[in-house]
């Protein structure tokens, strides 16, 4: 989806500023961050769901409600489209009807061993990769009105396949709902001054991770 | 564009240092800055909201508020940068070690039992005399939880996610660090599940240190590429 949480290469938002050195501001932060972790590890949806939550917000409040915000915000809108909690139970704080059946409760028990195997998203070869390390590939022009992960900065560019990673679970299947869906992934290298016309000072190459999907040959040209 | 800082020398922390620091300079348009001294009706309704909302999924059964202290201690407490620095360390020492961090990383970083969540494929990417790297998301704010702990709030924010792929010098001077103008600069965008840690440079003079005095000159953010490995002087 075209949306401002694609943020690479805009020039509006000012210098970092690196004094803003913690994870968090507020304590309430922590939970947002735990309750939104421990309802995901319920399986009721996946993390490119999660995301796609995030970047779907009204973009003028993705910008400014803060980052622990756009997390709050987003949680409570997946409980409310899962049909976990209604909009009144949610203004309420209380419950006030049957809670769904879930697969999954994330116990304490559970945590260190779930952190522990995280969730790899690689899966085994069932076609062969099409490009190879030193091919030039083209960014197909693309722009689903859905989940994606390719920055908008990158269409139509050409690079070099740098890295051939594994089939991954293709995000812009899953998050639709559409089952894994594993593409082969490669890390593909860009040339700063192709991306941005004139590199500034010494910047060389951006590399980006890019599903095959995403990516066509310049021999196909 | 912006202000010459002076070089910046932190250690690397573990996120539950100054948790509740407060930035003066908020911007607006940042995504972590939002919460400026005068918006305490604001904050303190967030504070409830959240609360209201655990509340609830606890009554539903959906959650178990023991696995959210667990899931807040795990980041506050048992993972951070620290990690990456006993990684990062055990390279600079171990030649064949190196070899395997950039080959196979996520196997090396697990064989000192750092892995899972956030961390699942992992890609080492080394500084040398020619070359400087830096990671971001410019998607959204993905980062090596297992070696790194959870990112700080500058690297979540809009000026670093959209500065750092077009202007990275720029972002570097931010940081008050400065390369040698033959120094090329590669970004890495974790668009993928794929993590990528920086490995800096080994200090100058530094071949008289042990493994565990060589990580204290790791630094957080010089395993993200806004910072370098801190002098051998600093141990003195």
């Amino acid at each position: 989806m075209n949306g401002v949480h694609d943020m690479g290469g805009m020039e509006c938002y000012g210098p970092v500023d690196p004094d803003q050195d913690t994870a968090y501001h507020h304590d309430w932060e922590k939970q947002v961050l735990a309750l939104t972790l421990a309802m995901g590890a319920t399986g009721t949806w996946n993390l490119d769901q999660s995301r796609f939550a995030r970047e779907s917000l009204e973009p003028s409040l993705y910008l400014s409600i803060g980052y622990y915000r756009v997390w709050l915000t987003a949680l409570e809108n997946l409980l409310k489209q899962h049909e976990l909690v209604t909009a009144d139970e949610l203004e309420q704080g209380q419950s006030l009807g049957a809670s769904a059946q879930l697969t999954r409760l994330l116990t304490a028990n559970d945590v260190p061993g779930v952190l522990a195997r995280g969730a790899p998203v690689s899966r085994p070869a069932t076609t062969l990769a099409r490009f190879a390390v030193g091919d030039q590939v083209r960014v197909r022009n693309i722009q689903p009105s859905t989940h994606t992960r390719l920055p908008a900065y990158l269409r139509h560019h050409t690079g070099t396949i740098h890295r051939v990673h594994a089939p991954h679970v293709y995000p812009d299947s899953h998050a639709n709902g559409l089952g894994e869906d594993p593409q082969w992934l490669y890390n593909v290298r860009f040339c700063a001054d192709h991306l941005w016309g004139e590199a500034r000072s010494n910047h060389r190459y951006v590399h980006a991770d890019c599903w095959e999907p995403y990516l066509m040959g310049t021999a196909d040209e | 564009m912006s202000k010459e800082k002076a070089p910046r020398s932190e250690p690397a922390q573990q996120p539950d240092d100054n948790v509740n620091k407060r930035d003066k300079s908020a911007l607006a348009t940042d995504l972590d800055h939002h919460d400026h001294p005068h918006d305490h009706s604001h904050l303190d309704d967030t504070a409830l909201r959240v609360r209201s909302l655990q509340t609830l999924l606890t009554e539903k059964g959906y959650i178990e508020e023991a696995a959210l202290h667990a899931l807040i201690d795990t980041y506050e407490n048992k993972i951070g940068p620290r990690n990456g620095a006993r990684v990062i360390a055990r390279a600079w020492s171990d030649p064949e070690y190196k070899n395997w961090l950039l080959e196979d990383a996520t196997a090396a970083i697990a064989s000192l039992s750092f892995q899972g969540r956030q961390g699942e494929h992992m890609v080492v990417v080394e500084n040398t005399d020619n070359t400087h790297n830096l990671v971001v998301c410019t998607l959204c704010s993905c980062y090596p939880w297992p070696v790194l702990g959870l990112p700080p709030a500058w690297y979540k924010s809009a000026p670093y996610r959209s500065k750092a792929v077009i202007d990275p010098a720029g972002v570097l001077t931010d940081f008050g660090v400065s390369l040698s103008p033959d120094k090329q600069i590669v970004v890495w965008d974790s668009t993928a599940e794929v993590r990528y840690l920086v490995m800096p440079e080994r200090p100058e003079n530094s071949a008289h240190l042990s493994e565990a005095e060589l990580s204290l000159l790791v630094t957080r953010n010089s395993m993200i590429g806004t910072g370098l490995a801190l002098p051998v002087e600093t141990l003195s």
